[in-house]
């Protein structure tokens, strides 16, 4: 992993509020260039609120955020132009093949043909998928897709790609290959901003916010947080923190 | 209401198919009375299947369940009265309150929420204060403890659970199975299924399932005490090359990340690992920690899976 001090992601006194509901409460925190940064929380904690703000597609209620060097209050289109996103329900067309959904997401952040087609080769080849470049999606077992869906989100080379939830429900080796790729694309340069429900996921992470009802209530590197709550695993500091 | 073994849930080579996909290949496998039992595996193992074939909301190609002694053919209707199911999708309806979602599941099965409510009392009394609210209007820690109240509210021997906790975050899950484990107590045979490999050591027994087929079935300790070989647990400061590096090492068997470890195995010959770690620093790595470890669940469902 890329041991870098360019800040990617910035957040001071991020507030998000609905109506009286204070979803996200004066959150501060920053992700480093090719950073592999684990957001934690319970059901209903707000991380999808700030992923939203993140990602560009809701506007934070008040404090100052920085994503890939750009604001998100003024610059929304080029924030959306620099990041990937992809969530375990929704990534891919299940009635395209694979082929397509790839042309599709090239096209739609305006690459050029000659590069999506030398791209694509590239990719058919590293993902070892040749030979079901036509099938359709929804053919492909879950693990497949999903690698397709990761591959799919950073073929724009995206400065930041959004993970949300990426592994739920896959066997352990696929799950696994997915890792791989995560380190893979960190080790290139993308910072990884990854959501999960596996507690041992969040080891994998180089550093990681736990979130509670609004507000960070553990940053830190995984080694970090289990010192300062004393726990044996990220398991213990998640129940700490949430319960 | 066991049959001769004191099986209360007896499947036999079952199978199901859907078109050309064979979901569940000739399974077998029993359950005994208070039992907890969990099928553990990934989407698309068969898990939910094997559950819509034993709640007779589905036939079965080939082979026989039997529950209690009934068929799940001839005596499916029988059978729908010994058995509380909790399906993978929230089943209640969204339209209605919590306590209206309870009274409905209770008058179908032609009781009251008063005749049992000591068996729901510890789950319910934590939704009743919002008895009013609309169902769908919930937090899923809560659905889910109505979806589970729902489920036990006329009184089944048999509690069957599809997933009840994917998508829960960590401590909604533990208090899930605490719940699961109290009702076991109170004498409720219980089938749960989970693609979480650490839920298994909270179960009885296990059936380690995937592709439609079970590969182990056994407690969760013995499962540990087959895996039949080394294991380590390693880990340098460059993890993403040490995963490269490893992987094209010829002793090497198998190289998993496990959180900030990898856990590796070796092929025979190349159990004595004293000389990988100067090697490793040779290489060019630095911190690197290494050390035999016990395989978990999850070890064993990927060696099981090569």
């Amino acid at each position: 992993m890329i041991k870098s001090t360019e800040n990617i992601i910035e957040v001071k006194d991020l507030v998000k509020k609905f109506g009286d509901f204070v979803a996200n409460d004066h959150l501060t925190f920053e992700v480093k260039k090719g950073e592999i940064f684990g957001f934690l929380g319970a059901n209903g904690a707000g991380k999808t609120t700030a992923i939203k703000i993140l990602s560009g597609l809701s506007y934070p209620t008040s404090g100052e955020v920085n994503v890939a060097g750009y604001d998100v209050y003024k610059e929304r289109e080029k924030v959306k132009k620099n990041i990937g996103y992809m969530s375990q329900k929704f990534s891919l067309y299940e009635d395209l093949t694979v082929k397509e959904n790839i042309r599709f997401y090239g096209g739609i952040y305006g690459l050029s043909n000659k590069y999506i087609k030398e791209k694509t080769e590239s990719l058919l080849d590293r993902l070892k998928m040749r030979d079901i470049q036509n099938s359709l999606i929804s053919s492909l077992p879950l693990g497949w897709k999903q690698k397709i869906a990761f591959s799919v989100a950073i073929f724009h080379s995206p400065k930041i790609v959004f993970l949300d939830e990426p592994t739920g429900g896959v066997d352990p080796i696929t799950r696994r290959d997915f890792w791989e790729m995560i380190y893979e694309a960190s080790h290139e340069g993308i910072t990884v901003f990854v959501t999960t429900h596996y507690m041992d996921e969040a080891e994998y992470c180089g550093r990681v916010s736990i979130m509670d009802r609004g507000s960070i209530e553990g940053l830190g590197t995984p080694v970090e947080l289990k010192g300062q709550f004393n726990a044996q695993n990220m398991d213990e500091v998640f129940l700490k923190i949430a319960r | 209401m066991s049959n001769a073994q004191g099986h209360i849930v007896s499947v036999k080579g079952l199978k199901k198919t859907y078109d050309s996909v064979e979901a569940v290949k000739g399974i077998d496998f029993s359950v005994s009375k208070d039992e907890l039992f969990g099928l553990i595996g990934p989407d698309g193992a068969g898990k939910t299947t094997i559950f819509r074939i034993l709640t007779t909301l589905m036939f079965p190609t080939e082979g026989s369940a039997n529950i209690m002694d009934l068929n799940v053919v001839s005596d499916y209707k029988k059978i729908r009265n010994h058995l509380g199911y909790m399906p993978q999708r929230f089943s209640l309806y969204q339209d209605l309150t919590v306590e209206e979602n309870l009274e409905f599941f209770a008058r179908i099965f032609g009781t009251t929420i008063e005749e049992n409510y000591s068996l729901i009392k510890d789950i319910y009394v934590q939704i009743e204060p919002f008895k009013t609210r609309k169902a769908g209007k919930l937090s899923g820690g809560m659905k889910q403890k109505l979806a589970l109240s729902c489920a036990l509210i006329h009184s089944p021997e048999i509690l069957i659970l599809d997933e009840p906790t994917t998508g829960v975050d960590a401590v909604s899950r533990k208090e899930f199975w605490e719940m699961l484990i109290r009702l076991k107590e109170k004498g409720i045979t219980i089938l749960v299924s989970t693609p979480y490999m650490d839920e298994a050591n909270l179960c009885g027994r296990v059936a380690l399932i995937q592709n439609g087929e079970i590969m182990s079935i056994d407690t969760p300790q013995k499962i540990i005490e087959n895996f039949g070989r080394k294991l380590w647990a390693i880990k340098s400061d460059n993890i993403y090359q040490l995963i490269q590096d490893l992987k094209t090492d010829n002793r090497i068997h198998t190289v998993f990340p496990f959180g900030e470890y990898l856990h590796i195995t070796v092929k025979p010959g190349y159990d004595d690992l004293k000389g990988l770690a100067p090697e490793l620093n040779r290489m060019g790595h630095s911190g690197v920690k290494i050390q035999e470890i016990e395989a978990n669940i999850e070890d064993c469902f990927m060696e099981l899976m090569q």
